[in-house]
């Protein structure tokens, strides 16, 4: 009960300012959507490269794989608040506070998951209002945003391992950019199909490939490894859980 | 005279070390661009199937892109560091010596632009490993290495620009999203006369940067392509002699003795 | 009682990376409603003492009980049972603070709806009110130290640490925060744990004084047995005329041994501060006319100096 108080307050405090902060919001919001415009409008093009056969069009294409970047950015930028409240000591103030510390982990957690719920809604309109076709069905949609979510959760815990572990600003780029790499390295613009040489190899092991492969299956309506995408990202989840609170017994210890 | 030019170049090279001792300002322009070079020649190769596509070798065709984010570093590196001395009291302790202010905008500029050298001299290094070979042969790289210079020098002023009237670095970050946005709605990715959604050809068509791609792309893919050569040249002058022209009116303010 | 409000350290040792011990094996014993000052120079270990007793940093060696529950095994009961104000006032710029106090009554899982009474009453309490719904990134130093000091009683602690509260406060601040603590400890029965680098606050304020040094208690007890056990006294008598100056000693000599004086005449008085009457007395009873008289109380920086060989007076914050 007292951990669910802590999460709860350290998530109000970290969406309080992030919807209070126009230099915020307004970046959360820009930058999916700007990716969304940039790729679904500058690449549409590829659609009519041979062998690309996505019934439901390049802006549906995209806004899958726009989606679950918003969802791990979503988690990253929540990392980098969490590694300031290190460097300006208000993390100390939590740690004081909250009676069962892991509540914190979890506050800034359901922060980041809220915090995407708001850029997903917001992009999901864009995209409806740019006519992006959807060939699912009634389960189809919340299944993907579902698969985003647990991103989401694998990115902010493993934001929050990082952030905790170096307690500084420092720690942004070393946060990012694995969250980057892993995201790009996945079939981003093509099927993976129409990958070839080094960077198909690397798509076949990426974890995301499952994920954003059944994604755009949820959207086209013929849904793909549902179960190696879901497990996958929750395997992910849980993983970075388990870093997440590694970090913050670090942090214990460190003072 | 001595004296003008021993200020310019111990400030160039301060601004060169301040940068070299911060690996996070030294690696990252080097390493980012190579990286996302990488992930779109890999994602992005099925392009050059496309009817139209001017190369058969997506590396070679992207290979602009760091050049034209180098101008990106130069803007972020030459404001940062002056808005951080305005910041700090560094640049009303020079006010009171008897320094002139060209040589302070000078010293700044020069040491961006080296970096922007070194970066440009490393992309194509990468390049020459992975297999691009500039159409325009080694005259062609010395002009890429001018129009790196050029960029640096041109974008650079538009940063301390910012700096000098803003005083504030996180003014001069606030630059980062714009430019980002420029590359971007460019024909960064794909020739202009292949983007199929209309509003955003033209976008590409309206946006400057555009120019500087295809100039440093004809350089790479086609050869001597004079009016890819003009557009870019001119471009870039425009540019630089806005960004001079701006910092060099602000800096009187700013260093009001 | 179980949980007594006591604090009890057992040679608390915390060594750190490539480092000194900062801390060497402190014992400390805080009673139930006690005012305990820890005072010390820069990096003597008062606020890596705090840390530890405060579950923020765990100690290298040692054992440590809070509140009648260990640092260690019982954290969470601990935390429950302290406030603490630590040296940074750590607050968010963004948030006001009413707002800070909400978030801090949430996090000690107060019930949802005294949160805004409980928030508004130490406002008022710490002079706050005015503030309350403005953004802390314009508050001054002393409005932080006080809402810093509102937030670590939101929970109704027990027990109270404040690492050097009053440093950076102008004098009508720290007079204040003065106030308020002895109030806490009298009214409320809360034990305080206080860190400082003030010899006037521990003075003023601490029941009992712990001095620091290196890492090690090296001296502890009560200001004015800290003070007796090193020394009487003085009493300084300027005569009026030079000519004085031999009769005035002769008075002295009684009272004492006769200690240098740069302006009159000083003797320490080996019966304490009750000797003062007496030499008053002798002195008129003598005839002699004293243009100036004052009695010099030992000082904590004597008691200091006498334990450490160095001054307390103008060292920095730890």
């Amino acid at each position: 009960m007292r951990n669910l108080s802590v999460a709860r307050a350290v998530a109000w405090r970290t969406l309080h300012n992030v919807f209070t902060n126009p230099g915020l919001v307004i970046p959360q919001l820009a930058f999916p959507l700007f990716f969304f415009t940039a790729f679904a409008g500058g690449l549409s093009h590829i659609h009519d490269v041979r062998g690309f056969a996505y019934p439901e069009g390049y802006t549906a294409f995209q806004f899958v794989f726009v989606l679950l970047q918003s969802a791990a950015f979503g988690g990253v930028f929540t990392g980098f608040g969490i590694a300031r409240d290190f460097e300006t000591g208000f993390a100390r103030r939590l740690l004081l506070a909250a009676p069962h510390r892991t509540g914190i982990v979890s506050g800034y957690a359901l922060a980041a998951l809220c915090r995407w719920l708001v850029t997903a809604a917001f992009l999901t309109c864009v995209a409806f209002a740019v006519g992006m076709k959807v060939g699912g069905h009634g389960v189809d949609l919340p299944a993907l945003y579902l698969l985003a979510a647990l991103v989401n959760a694998a990115a902010i815990l493993w934001a929050c391992g990082v952030a905790m572990r170096l307690r500084s600003m420092q720690a942004g780029p070393i946060m990012q950019m694995p969250v980057f790499l892993v995201l790009f390295f996945a079939p981003v613009y093509v099927p993976l199909g129409l990958l070839t040489g080094w960077i198909h190899a690397v798509a076949l092991v990426n974890p995301l490939t499952r994920v954003l492969e059944a994604g755009r299956g949820f959207v086209a309506g013929s849904p793909t490894e549902v179960a190696a995408a879901y497990g996958a990202a929750a395997g992910l989840a849980v993983l970075f859980s388990l870093w997440a609170v590694r970090g913050l017994r670090k942090a214990e210890a460190a003072g | 005279m001595r004296t003008t030019v021993d200020q310019v170049a111990l400030l160039a090279r301060r601004s060169v070390l301040r940068t070299w001792r911060n690996p996070a300002a030294t690696i990252f322009p080097l390493v980012f661009p190579m990286l996302l070079l990488a992930v779109n020649s890999g994602g992005l190769r099925a392009e050059t199937h496309l009817p139209g596509f001017p190369t058969k070798s997506f590396v070679a065709f992207a290979l602009a892109v760091p050049f034209i984010q180098g101008a990106l570093f130069a803007t972020m590196n030459a404001g940062t560091d002056l808005a951080r001395d305005i910041e700090s009291g560094f640049m009303s302790r020079l006010s009171l010596t008897p320094l002139r202010g060209a040589a302070l905008l000078a010293g700044q500029l020069g040491g961006v632009i080296a970096l922007g050298l070194v970066q440009a001299c490393f992309y194509l290094a990468v390049g020459f490993v992975v297999g691009v070979r500039p159409a325009a042969g080694v005259g062609g790289v010395a002009v890429l290495l001018v129009f790196a210079a050029l960029i640096a020098l041109a974008f650079g002023s538009l940063g301390a620009t910012i700096a000098i009237r803003t005083g504030s670095t996180e003014s001069v970050q606030s630059l980062f999203p714009v430019f980002f946005v420029f590359l971007f709605i460019s024909s960064m990715n794909i020739p202009r006369n292949l983007i199929s959604t209309r509003w955003f050809r033209d976008a590409a068509t309206a946006n400057p940067v555009s120019y500087l791609l295809e100039c440093v792309r004809s350089l790479i893919i086609t050869g001597w392509n004079g009016e890819a050569l003009g557009l870019g040249f001119g471009i870039l002058a425009v540019i630089g002699v806005a960004g001079l022209s701006s910092a060099a009116a602000a800096l009187p303010r700013r260093l009001a003795r | 009682m179980d949980h007594p409000n006591t604090i009890e350290a057992e040679k608390l040792v915390r060594e750190f990376k490539k480092g000194p011990r900062a801390v060497d094996g402190i014992d400390l014993h805080v009673d139930a409603g006690e005012i305990y000052g820890f005072l010390g120079p820069n990096g003597a270990g008062k606020s890596t003492t705090v840390l530890m007793l405060t579950t923020l940093l765990p100690p290298t060696a040692g054992a440590a009980r809070v509140g009648g529950y260990d640092v260690v095994r019982e954290g969470p009961q601990v935390r429950a049972n302290i406030g603490a104000a630590l040296q940074e006032a750590a607050l968010d710029p963004l948030l006001t603070g009413r707002e800070h106090l909400r978030l801090q009554a949430a996090l000690q899982a107060l019930p949802r709806e005294e949160r805004g009474p409980r928030a508004a009453e130490l406002l008022d309490r710490v002079g706050l009110t005015e503030a309350a719904d403005r953004k802390v990134r314009g508050y001054s130093g002393g409005m932080k130290r006080r809402l810093d000091l509102a937030m670590a009683l939101v929970h109704r602690p027990r027990i109270l640490f404040l690492d050097e509260p009053t440093t950076g406060l102008d004098v009508q601040s720290r007079t204040a925060l003065w106030d308020e603590v002895g109030r806490l400890a009298r009214e409320d029965g809360v034990t305080v744990f206080l860190t400082t680098q003030y010899l006037e606050e521990a003075d003023v304020l601490a029941d009992r004084v712990g001095i620091i040094d290196h890492g090690r208690i090296v001296a502890e007890g009560t200001p004015d047995a800290l003070k007796a056990e090193i020394g009487r006294p003085t009493v300084e008598v300027i005569p009026l005329g030079e000519d004085g100056r031999g009769p005035v000693a002769a008075v002295l000599e009684r009272f004492g041994t006769l200690v240098p004086s740069s302006r009159g005449i000083a003797v320490r008085l080996e019966g304490g501060e009750a000797g003062l009457a007496e030499v008053v007395r002798a002195l008129d009873a003598a005839g002699v006319h004293v243009a100036q008289l004052e009695l010099h109380s030992p000082s904590l920086d004597d008691v200091f100096l006498a334990k450490t060989g160095r001054s307390l007076e103008g060292h920095g914050a730890e």
